[in-house]
């Protein structure tokens, strides 16, 4: 496949890896609502499932995904990291 | 699609099933060794060992007997027989079983022993046998069954692939006039805000908001929080991060559809379209409460690969993790893994979803019964007397 994640809306900060993405890889994301298509440089590897940054975000930001809130940075985060338990935490039952 | 019918089996009370058991119900764990003694001389029945029915008292032991009558009388159950120690709330359990107006009939232990009951019962459960394998399939409508639907083991490819395909299903059988149910109440933490505004009116919306605040106050009343439980550890090795990005993934299961009815644990929905139950995120007892609610066929979305089954409910599993449809293909009955790589739309997703589900219904077992998952899991609200 020509993609190697999908976006599930066009204001989203993540993309989820539809395959095992290698850092340094150039890769294509596809936008599910608007088939819109975007491309970044992985700075790490993300695999199957997870998420990259799509926008650059500072410590304390709010994560969006599905148009929603996922959570906050925990950490200042760059476009093409993996963003997962490491650098984002909940904003419930902290 | 243009298919609104199935093969079923159509109950005197009018509700329709897609299996035709003789279930052996026990009241209380003290009665699982006779409920097996009599499936063994028995073959063809289906007992449904359990661990509970002692002690429990106020509302958890209304859920109990909720639990019991409900699977009794769930469609997918020709006739049942009902052991208990005692004989009095083995009647309780005969007489809400009977109500469907399904041949039931109860044997308590005290006073005979395990060998004389079973003696007795088998001779009914026989009779039973007979009974229900004269029952005939016949064309029944979607809009007169109840579905339900959960996932399990998710991760990212579930909230992209697998939960909004059921949500296409989901649509389409509410646009049918069925029945479904969605639940999980801790798990919808973070787009609880979303389910609310697609409750039908307020009296439905504060119920849903009450039963989602009693338990975020359970959770806060052990002093704890759920963050080390909830993502699940399986769930963030698949790429979840927090509990708000599982809960919006979740709900996209759905579908778009407006919320009719805000259940409490194993009530059988009465308004046709979408309810919600509080629930369990647990998948064996969340099941278990939706066949006590009815249900008689189960979508259930997984991304690590959750292998879960129900005794009486048939369960369809999908996923659209690649990685998972080939390691545990034999657990999947629907692989739209296409989702992913774009070779399929959510459309095509779904209908394959209703097409496996048709046949299903009219007879094709699913993995989950084929592997002879039977995971039987009472919902205990606390502890015993």
């Amino acid at each position: 496949m020509a993609h190697g994640f999908l976006i599930h809306d066009d204001l989203d900060h993540v993309g989820v890896a539809v395959r095992d993405l290698q850092a340094g890889e150039s890769v294509t994301g596809v936008y599910q609502k608007s088939l819109k298509e975007t491309r970044i440089t992985l700075r790490e590897a993300v695999p199957l499932g997870h998420k990259v940054a799509l926008k650059n975000l500072n410590q304390g930001d709010q994560i969006i995904e599905y148009n929603e809130v996922i959570g906050m940075a925990t950490q200042a985060i760059s476009v093409g990291n993996h963003v997962h338990v490491h650098n984002i935490k909940s904003v419930r039952w902290a | 699609m243009k298919q609104t019918t199935f093969l079923g089996y159509r109950r005197a009370n009018g509700a329709v099933g897609s299996r035709n058991y003789v279930a052996i119900i026990p009241v209380d764990d003290l009665s699982n060794a006779a409920v097996e003694g009599v499936a063994h001389l028995a073959p063809g029945t289906l007992p449904l060992p359990h661990p509970y029915g002692r002690l429990q008292f106020g509302e958890d032991l209304d859920l109990h007997f909720r639990t019991l009558i409900g699977t009794g009388s769930n469609a997918n159950i020709a006739a049942a027989v009902v052991i208990g120690i005692e004989p009095n709330w083995t009647k309780k359990v005969v007489e809400g079983i009977a109500k469907t107006g399904k041949p039931v009939s109860g044997f308590s232990i005290e006073g005979h022993g395990d060998t004389e009951t079973i003696a007795t019962a088998v001779r009914q459960a026989r009779e039973y046998l007979y009974y229900a394998s004269e029952l005939r399939r016949e064309e029944v409508p979607i809009a007169d069954a109840i579905f339900s639907t959960k996932c399990g083991e998710s991760d990212t490819t579930s909230g992209l692939g697998s939960n909004p395909a059921v949500g296409v299903a989901v649509d389409w059988l509410v646009e049918h006039g069925a029945r479904v149910i969605f639940g999980e109440t801790t798990e919808i933490t973070g787009a609880e805000h979303i389910i609310a505004e697609r409750c039908v009116n307020d009296t439905v919306r504060s119920r849903y908001l009450a039963m989602h605040e009693n338990y975020q106050e359970l959770v806060r009343s052990q002093g704890v929080d759920l963050l080390g439980s909830q993502p699940t550890q399986g769930n963030i090795a698949g790429g979840l991060s927090t509990i708000e990005e599982k809960a919006l993934g979740n709900i996209q299961k759905t579908g778009t559809s407006p919320i009719v009815d805000a259940l409490e644990p194993a009530m059988a929905p009465t308004v046709k379209g979408l309810s919600f139950m509080d629930s369990s995120s647990a998948a064996a007892e969340f099941i278990t409460l939706m066949g006590a609610a009815g249900s008689v066929f189960h979508f259930f979305t997984t991304g690590q690969g959750n292998i879960v089954g129900n005794p009486v409910v048939p369960v369809l599993k999908t996923t659209a993790n690649p990685h998972t449809a080939q390691s545990m293909a034999e657990h999947i009955d629907v692989d739209i893994s296409g989702l992913l790589s774009m070779e399929m739309t959510l459309q095509q997703a779904g209908q394959a979803l209703l097409d496996m589900m048709f046949r299903n219904l009219n007879g094709r077992l699913t993995a989950t019964e084929v592997l002879g998952h039977k995971e039987f899991v009472f919902t205990k609200l606390y502890r015993s007397s």
